[in-house]
């Protein structure tokens, strides 16, 4: 896997793709390009995803990950492109994609446990009101004990803290068995932690179940260790491969379009912007970071 | 049995064909707006419940003065409320203050128009105090067929988009990521509200509809935590409210000012309004219950408050508090800070410090303590004078034996009924 080469768009513009690998595919993104009231937020981006990869889209706020997601979701058609899952085009309702959203604000009153909204995730979009079964709720005991949430499984979910939301929302999706799971800044809000078990959760359901997990985050660290793949989004255009392929300076200094360092430290890796002497800060519309750190 | 019932139920009560009405569209309203209440709250859409009860009241005040049936009237100005806040957006709180200001404001000045015009034509103001507090007892037997086919409607409905309605309430993202139609349920939904609320003011009145669809379901929701018991609890606890204040209604008529029964509507949303203040109580139980629980061993509090300071375990005491009498009373606490240490809570602690107060009053322990010979279990500050000491302490040791065998409720039992479940807060 590398760098395949570059490509130039029908406005002349380079664009960086990554080829895809062989194997069982549950994602291909493919030359996604999309405009909101005429600003360009995604250029052709492109990459692929495989069963049981765990794949880590790294922007910084704006970088357009969100808006990949709901092109991902069928939410936002794409002005260009195609989204093939499980290497069909994608429909409206697609059950092969679990999708856990970023924020999740409720009424701590809410009556509904944790247990009712596993619940949810098996047929809410059916009509009707559900009819209690015994395998209904083994399914939900079985899936409330596969993300370790058994225990505040009757309280109401909107008492719950941030991370045992984002159990709670993990187990939601993962109940109607999908082939890929999205999880949009999934580690935004929880405290180191949290974050850290969010995540060990979250590669040990990637590996056991063989499914994939296309996690977006801002921050590159807590997901270092896990992740197998790394889509790096930034101004728009994408870059994919294994860590080691993107987090370059040169590979990343042509995705941003300016030099760009990265920094080892202690098995970290920083990030930082507008630090070279080519740099041209003035130019450059003034609106990237001048230093984007990335800890 | 009308004999020893004549108290609440006042005589002829049950024979009132006018009664059995209220009774029958009491309980159908409950059960539609308890329904529907429950998600307005999880939606917090209750602005939504107010824009009905101003636009049904210019469609009740329309229908007085064209002549038709004021539930007509009802049913058609919510309807056209419905249209306009999806057309408006209500779900955003920017539309709602736009809402407010030119939609609802508009609509009370048609309806003041209407009941003014109507009023003047009739000399009379029922029209008014009708639309505006309801008559639940001047409900017409030919209205019982259309609020009963309204009510079975909403139902349906509600029951068809439940868990669609369910998941797109608690997050819209995550019901439209599996292909929800969340817009499309919203305005559903948004149809059962505005039926509900017509149906609500039929019976108390487009003023106090939002409080009929609004206060059983907050009760509800404080009560249980599961959805689907949520919604028989709030239509239970319309139910109820709706009927004790149909009685309290007709047995008002013999009360002061006498010939005169009071409003079904006051009692109703009065019974709501207290039904709510005391849900409140077994979530303020468990959380007192669950704060004393918490464990406060070893943690430094600060002193505040009436300068209530903590002595340090087995601190000496100065001279002055010995004089002002009992350990572990408030005091002054002589040492380089005025912070306490909370000593962990110890049940044989608590125990002690009773017995000291009251030596010759045993409380019952949570674990029999064994009394060996040599000693006597009481506190030192609390022994008897020399002379008495020897037989009390015989005594003492006695009792403990006799007493402690008190069989103690084991944890782990359950508490069987629906009151002692409440008590527990089982139900959180």
């Amino acid at each position: 896997m590398s760098v395949s080469g570059e490509q130039t768009d029908a406005m002349g513009r380079e664009t960086i793709s990554v080829a895809g690998l062989d194997g069982e595919e549950v994602l291909g993104v493919e030359g996604i390009s999309v405009r909101l009231s005429g600003r360009e937020i995604l250029r052709e981006v492109g990459f692929r995803i495989r069963a049981g990869e765990f794949t880590g889209l790294i922007g910084s706020n704006g970088a357009g990950k969100t808006t990949l997601f709901r092109v991902i979701l069928g939410l936002q058609p794409p002005a260009a492109g195609r989204v093939l899952v499980a290497g069909h085009p994608r429909s409206a309702r697609n059950p092969l994609i679990g999708y856990v959203p970023q924020k999740f604000m409720l009424d701590p009153d809410a009556p509904l446990r944790a247990r009712d909204l596993v619940a949810l995730g098996i047929d809410a979009q059916r009509p009707g009101v559900p009819r209690p079964s015994g395998s209904r709720r083994a399914l939900v005991e079985e899936m409330l004990e596969a993300v370790d949430a058994a225990r505040f499984a009757d309280t109401r979910v909107g008492r719950l803290s941030g991370g045992e939301q984002q159990r709670i929302l993990i187990a939601h999706a993962l109940i109607a068995r999908p082939r890929l799971l999205l999880l949009d800044e999934p580690l935004a809000n929880l405290d180191l932690g949290s974050a850290h078990e969010v995540v060990a959760l979250l590669a040990r359901i990637a590996a056991e179940q063989q499914i994939a997990v296309l996690i977006s985050a801002h921050e590159i660290n807590p997901l270092l260790p896990v992740m197998d793949r790394i889509v790096y989004l930034a101004s728009g255009r994408a870059v994919s491969g294994t860590t080691d392929e993107v987090i370059r300076a040169d590979v990343l200094s042509k995705l941003y379009g300016h030099h760009v360092d990265v920094l080892h430290v202690h098995g970290r890796v920083l990030i930082v912007a507008g630090a070279g002497e080519d740099t041209d800060l003035t130019g450059h519309e003034g609106t990237f970071p001048r230093a984007e750190v990335l800890t | 049995m009308s004999h020893f019932l004549s108290p609440i139920f006042a005589p002829g009560f049950f024979e009132s064909e006018a009664v059995h009405i209220a009774l029958a569209v009491g309980a159908l309203v409950a059960i539609v707006t308890g329904v529907v209440g429950v998600f307005t709250v999880i939606r917090g859409q209750s602005f939504a419940g107010e824009a009905f009860s101003d636009l049904g009241t210019t469609g009740g005040a329309g229908a007085y003065f064209v002549g038709v049936g004021t539930l007509w009237g009802f049913v058609i100005g919510n309807m056209i409320a419905a249209g306009a806040m999806e057309a408006i957006g209500v779900q955003r709180v920017r539309g709602r203050d736009l809402a407010t200001g030119i939609v609802l404001g508009a609509g009370i000045g048609l309806a003041a128009l209407f009941l003014y015009l109507y009023t003047t034509e009739h000399s009379t103001t029922g029209a008014t105090v009708t639309i505006l507090f309801g008559s639940a007892f001047a409900i017409s037997s030919t209205t019982l067929p259309l609020i009963a086919g309204l009510s079975g409607l909403v139902l349906t409905l509600m029951l068809t988009i439940y868990r669609p309605l369910l998941l797109g309430s608690i997050n819209a993202e995550l019901a439209s990521a599996r292909g929800i139609p969340v817009r499309l349920v919203g305005a559903l939904y948004l149809l059962a509200l505005a039926l509900a609320a017509a149906l609500a003011a039929i019976t108390i009145g487009t003023i106090l509809s939002t409080a009929l669809i609004v206060g059983p379901a907050a009760s509800a929701l404080r009560l249980t935590r599961r959805p689907l018991t949520a919604l028989l609890a709030a239509a239970g606890i319309g139910i109820a409210a709706m009927w004790v204040g149909i009685v309290l209604a007709y047995d008002s008529y013999h009360w002061p000012p006498a010939g005169q029964g009071w409003p079904v509507s006051f009692f109703v949303v009065m019974l709501v309004f207290l039904t709510y203040l005391l849900s409140g109580l077994p979530e303020a139980r468990r959380r007192r219950h669950a704060d004393r629980a918490a464990p406060a061993s070893g943690r430094l509090q600060p002193a505040t408050g009436r300068r209530r300071v903590l002595r340090f375990h087995g601190q000496r005491l100065d001279g002055r508090e010995h004089r002002r009498g009992r350990r572990g009373g408030r005091g002054v606490l002589h040492g380089p800070t005025r912070l306490g240490v909370r000593r962990p809570r110890d049940p044989q602690r608590l125990l002690r410090r009773r017995r000291r107060r009251q030596p010759d009053r045993r409380q019952h322990a949570s674990r029999p303590r064994r009394v060996r010979g040599r000693r006597c279990s009481h506190d030192r500050s609390a022994r008897p004078p020399r002379s008495a000491r020897r037989r009390h302490c015989a005594r003492a040791r006695g009792d403990a034996r006799a007493r402690f065998a008190v069989p103690q409720p084991q944890p782990g039992v359950r508490v069987r009924g629906l009151l002692a479940a409440v008590r527990r807060g089982a139900w959180h």
